[in-house]
């Protein structure tokens, strides 16, 4: 499936894929993170039950101490 | 626009700034400098002398909470602008109350999980307020790094890889172009809301 991540196409394996399955797809070991699907927040203990389809768009920040 | 006219739109305008170290100091000063009108500034520390290789305080002001030494540099700047101090650690609970009269709010924290706990409670009470985020801005030089995003509301300032530590501290000139990055953006979202 084709889904857009941070502003950037991705092509991806298979129709649909869990937050934590993308997160793991994708090499993000960090724990601080905000996520949008759509727009929408997807909060923590929601990672395991959100589901990412085909032309949705992810925002993915990836939260780092500094300021 | 003319400076008078930009400085007359932003003079009713309302910035809040989590955090008055080294983002939200800078930030500060330099929406005081255009004009806007109302800041409300947020911190619970008081100025050190390790804060000054990068915020904007002064020798004279360490041992000063962060809120009233950066009050006191913005009406050396203009008398005119209003600035509203929080003198306290911001919570879920408190940051809807906060920043809920805020056109703009600046995320200025130091930590990550601080942000996260800003960002956060700020999406769910306000989904469409717009929040200015730095991330990503310790060391020195890797200038081309810095760059700018938007996602909807978020708007998304810094390198968003280099994290602080013993080896790569924040410094100010590192620091200062992140933290005027965030006010220019603010500047921008500003002129953009008609009266």
């Amino acid at each position: 499936m084709r889904i857009t991540l941070n502003n950037r196409v991705e092509e991806l394996e298979g129709d649909r894929l869990t937050v934590t399955e993308l997160l793991k797809v994708k090499n993000f070991t960090f724990k601080m993170l905000i996520i949008k699907i759509n727009g929408r927040l997807i909060e923590k203990p929601d990672y395991d039950s959100s589901e990412i389809v085909e032309g949705d768009d992810v925002q993915v920040l990836h939260l780092i101490s500094g300021g | 626009m003319t400076f008078d006219q930009i400085k007359k739109h932003l003079k009713t305008k309302t910035v809040g700034i989590a955090g008055c170290g080294g983002l939200g100091s800078n930030c500060a000063v330099a929406l005081a400098r255009v004009g806007v009108g109302r800041l409300v500034i947020a911190d619970f520390d008081i100025v050190t002398a390790g804060n000054l290789n990068r915020q904007y305080f002064f020798l004279d002001q360490v041992g000063q909470m962060k809120t009233d030494a950066l009050k006191e540099n913005i009406r050396r700047i203009d008398p005119d602008i209003v600035v509203e101090e929080v003198e306290e650690k911001l919570t879920q609970e408190t940051i809807p109350d906060v920043f809920g009269s805020c056109d703009v709010v600046v995320e200025a924290f130091d930590l990550a999980d601080q942000k996260e706990m800003l960002i956060n409670t700020m999406l769910k009470a306000f989904p469409q307020k717009p929040l200015v985020i730095g991330l990503g801005m310790a060391g020195w030089g890797k200038s081309d790094l810095i760059h700018y995003r938007r996602s909807d509301n978020i708007h998304v300032c810094g390198d968003e890889v280099s994290e602080i530590s013993d080896e790569i501290p924040p410094l100010a000139p590192r620091v200062g172009m992140v933290a005027n990055m965030q006010a220019n953006v603010v500047v921008e979202i500003l002129l953009a809301i008609s009266d």
